[in-house]
């Protein structure tokens, strides 16, 4: 860190930003909608330089996206501060949707603007890159899947052939080759593909394409009833379908203005630490084995299963899948449910607390995982990256505790955070949230408050709005939702915190060997379902 | 390492049975061992793709992997190349950006050849259906020998359509 200097969650305030840019008369504030701390409308020309100076100003940028509303492409982004989360809008003419990038300024913002050409046709000046990142041959560059008039079915019958011709750009020099990986990968995993370039056996340069298992969930949303959204939202990344189902409910409730009961959104927050808990103990598994350490994979899969088999048996599904409805959940826990799993919470806390410093001091182990894939505070800040990700790389960002939803607004969370960045530690913030996770859903469990488990949402009887913003197991998950007077979904667009880790893989693999890049994969472990979607 | 030794002692063998459903006395894995060892000389290679999936069918395809199922004491074990494998196992529905990717990998396995549609997805397009982006169920884009339903089918559903299919083929 340089002159002492700690930069624990992200230093800007959005209070501060937003005064300044209304000052200045670079943005009109309007009235924030609920769960956000600010709300900016901007001019299209306007857009980059407010992102140049909120980056000065040190917030994180978040998301952004489109939503077609004839004659106008209507643009939003959010940033996130200390102090919570800001929305800028703006809005560009669909004939002439020009707007100025934001990713000169936030290298996270690249992708997502790429992806608003490939999906709505706007053109961002001043990108860095010009090439399309979701279309590959599905659809034709001047055809804009997500514009009103583009049907649902598209506009081809005809086979779709591979994405043979995307642009990477080539590399020269003596002893510099390439390896091309996927999109069909050796594992049991999903498809993408992975382009190295490489001298011996170290990684000069790895680029991503991704978008192979883009199926329309956005375009496929429209129409939908509150009941089937909250299902699609559940099948975004189907390792995180509590916590995209919860972010989909949630700007769903916030847009009706509906309050679930406070034993419902305790129910959903047991959901989400029982998701975390499930994925980190099976990814904490699959680095080791990564490595060849296969005690820890044997170990973190039989806690995994049990888990899971809890899942089944208390919850009804293994995945807990379609547990969060809109309105509340569609499970409860009788008194002796409850004392089943605070037993089983116990066990679990053992037995990571027995495990955990097994696998952090065993030598041949750590040797493998530490200073492998490395990836710096100031990059993990540059990119925004959030979860444990950025925890291990010092980026602390934790909505659970600095932007706190309910049930969490009432809870202590702790954060587990360290400065090294490398594939160990990331496996440590893992190890460590599982018993911060296990410690919430104790403490839940014995204050779960009476009430109702749903409560209905009727439809607004007139066009409404919100979003949702979920401390996910990845990291910071979004919705954001446009319905009619009907509650039939208008606009879905979920942000997987994949959109932010994919990015800082390419960045920790410089200079990495080859046989290593697994391991660092799978510390990140994006979800390709979740970007693509 | 005495901790790792004696962790590894306590935690012992998990190994389980399956538990049979339909025919009580008989045990589905040891039928499947069976099975293979007539058709297949003892091994059943499996290939899988996910073709546009949500991944959580990926995630109880590695908990049939687990301690608990283990499935390679049956002699069915995931390979990395189609050359090697027998069988071909599709999760989600087929994304259209992923049809060339499905159609070249099924032909790259060696004939006779199996195909399993694994998941309500892959099996009849699920939530995601046919779209812009989707051809929809994978029997829209190959030909499929079964379909094991559910979302994800659990690792126990997934042994026993793998099983089904080898009965009767």
């Amino acid at each position: 860190m340089n002159g002492g200097q700690e930069f624990n969650v992200t230093p800007g305030r959005v209070l501060q930003l937003a005064a300044g840019l209304a000052a200045d008369g670079l943005a009109e504030a309007l009235e924030p909608s609920p769960g956000l701390v600010a709300r900016l409308s901007l001019q299209p020309g306007n857009w980059g330089r407010v992102a140049e100076l909120a980056a000065q100003q040190g917030l994180r940028w978040s998301a952004v996206w489109g939503d077609h509303c004839p004659p106008q492409i209507s643009i939003r982004a959010v940033l996130f501060g200390s102090d919570g989360h800001l929305l800028l809008e703006t809005a560009v003419d669909e004939q002439r949707p020009e707007l100025t990038s934001q990713s000169p300024f936030y290298p996270a913002a690249e992708r997502p603007e790429r992806t608003l050409h490939d999906m709505f046709g706007v053109q961002f000046s001043g990108h860095p890159d010009d090439r399309r990142w979701l279309r590959h041959q599905a659809w034709d560059e001047n055809d804009f899947p997500l514009r009103r008039d583009f049907p649902r079915n598209g506009k081809r019958s005809t086979a779709t052939t591979g994405d043979s011709s995307y642009p990477f750009p080539a590399v020269a020099g003596e002893g510099v080759y390439e390896i091309p990986v996927g999109p069909v990968h050796a594992g049991i995993i999903e498809p993408g593909h992975f382009r190295f370039q490489a001298v011996g056996e170290t990684i000069l340069r790895m680029e991503e394409h991704l978008g192979y298992v883009h199926k329309g969930i956005e375009k496929i949303a429209e129409g939908r009833d509150l009941a089937g959204l909250t299902r699609l939202a559940g099948r975004v990344s189907g390792d995180s379908s509590v916590a995209h189902s919860w972010a989909a409910c949630q700007a769903a409730e916030r847009a009706l203005q509906v309050e679930p009961s406070s034993r419902a959104l305790a129910l959903r927050a047991i959901l989400a630490e029982r998701e975390r808990i499930a994925n980190h103990l099976g990814d904490m598994g699959a680095i080791c084995n990564d490595v060849g350490f296969a005690f820890a994979q044997v170990q973190m899969s039989r806690l995994r299963e049990l888990w899971q088999r809890q899942n089944l048996e208390l919850f009804g599904h293994r995945l807990l899948m379609d547990r969060v409805v809109p309105g509340g959940v569609c499970c409860d826990l009788t008194p002796q449910q409850i004392s089943t799993l605070q037993r089983a919470g116990d066990c679990l806390h053992r037995d990571i607390e027995e495990l955990l410093p097994l696998l952090l001091e065993y030598p041949s182990l750590q040797d493998r995982l530490r200073t492998t894939g490395v990836l710096s505070p100031e990059d993990a800040r540059r990119f925004g990256v959030t979860g444990y990700i950025g925890r291990a790389s010092n980026l602390q960002d934790d909505l659970r505790r600095d932007a706190p939803y309910a049930p969490y607004d009432r809870l202590q969370v702790r954060v587990p955070a360290y400065l090294e960045g490398d594939v160990a530690k990331r496996l440590r913030v893992r190890g460590e949230e599982v018993l911060v996770s296990l410690e919430l859903q104790q403490q839940l469990l014995h204050e779960l408050p009476p009430g109702a488990l749903r409560v209905a949402c009727p439809p607004p009887g007139r066009e409404v709005e919100g979003i949702g913003l979920i401390e996910g197991w990845r990291g910071e998950m979004l919705a954001y939702l446009r319905l009619d007077a009907e509650s039939r979904v208008l606009r879905y667009f979920p942000r997987d915190p994949s959109w932010l880790s994919w990015p800082v893989l390419e960045v920790l693999l410089k200079n990495v060997i080859v046989p290593d890049f697994p391991v660092c994969n799978k510390s990140v472990n994006g979800s390709y379902s979740g970007h693509d979607l | 390492m005495f901790r790792i030794f004696n962790r590894i002692r306590r935690t012992g063998q998990l190994t389980e049975p399956l538990p049979a459903a339909e025919q009580p006395a008989a045990e589905p894995g040891a039928r499947c061992q069976q099975e293979i060892a007539r058709k297949f000389s003892h091994s059943l290679a499996i290939r899988m793709v996910d073709a546009g999936s949500c991944n959580g069918c990926e995630l109880e395809m590695h908990a049939v992997n687990n301690s608990f199922y283990d499935i390679e004491r049956f002699g069915i074990h995931f390979v990395a190349s189609p050359r090697h494998a027998d069988l071909l196992l599709v999760t989600g529905v087929v994304s259209r950006h992923m049809e060339e990717a499905l159609q070249r990998t099924y032909a790259a396995i060696p004939n006779p050849k199996l195909v399993i549609a694994m998941g309500d997805c892959a099996g009849c397009g699920g939530e995601f259906g046919v779209s812009y982006a989707s051809c929809g169920a994978v029997a829209n884009v190959i030909p499929v020998d079964a379909v094991i339903s559910g979302c994800p089918p659990t690792p126990e559903q997934l042994l026993r359509g793998i099983l089904e299919l080898l009965q009767r083929s």
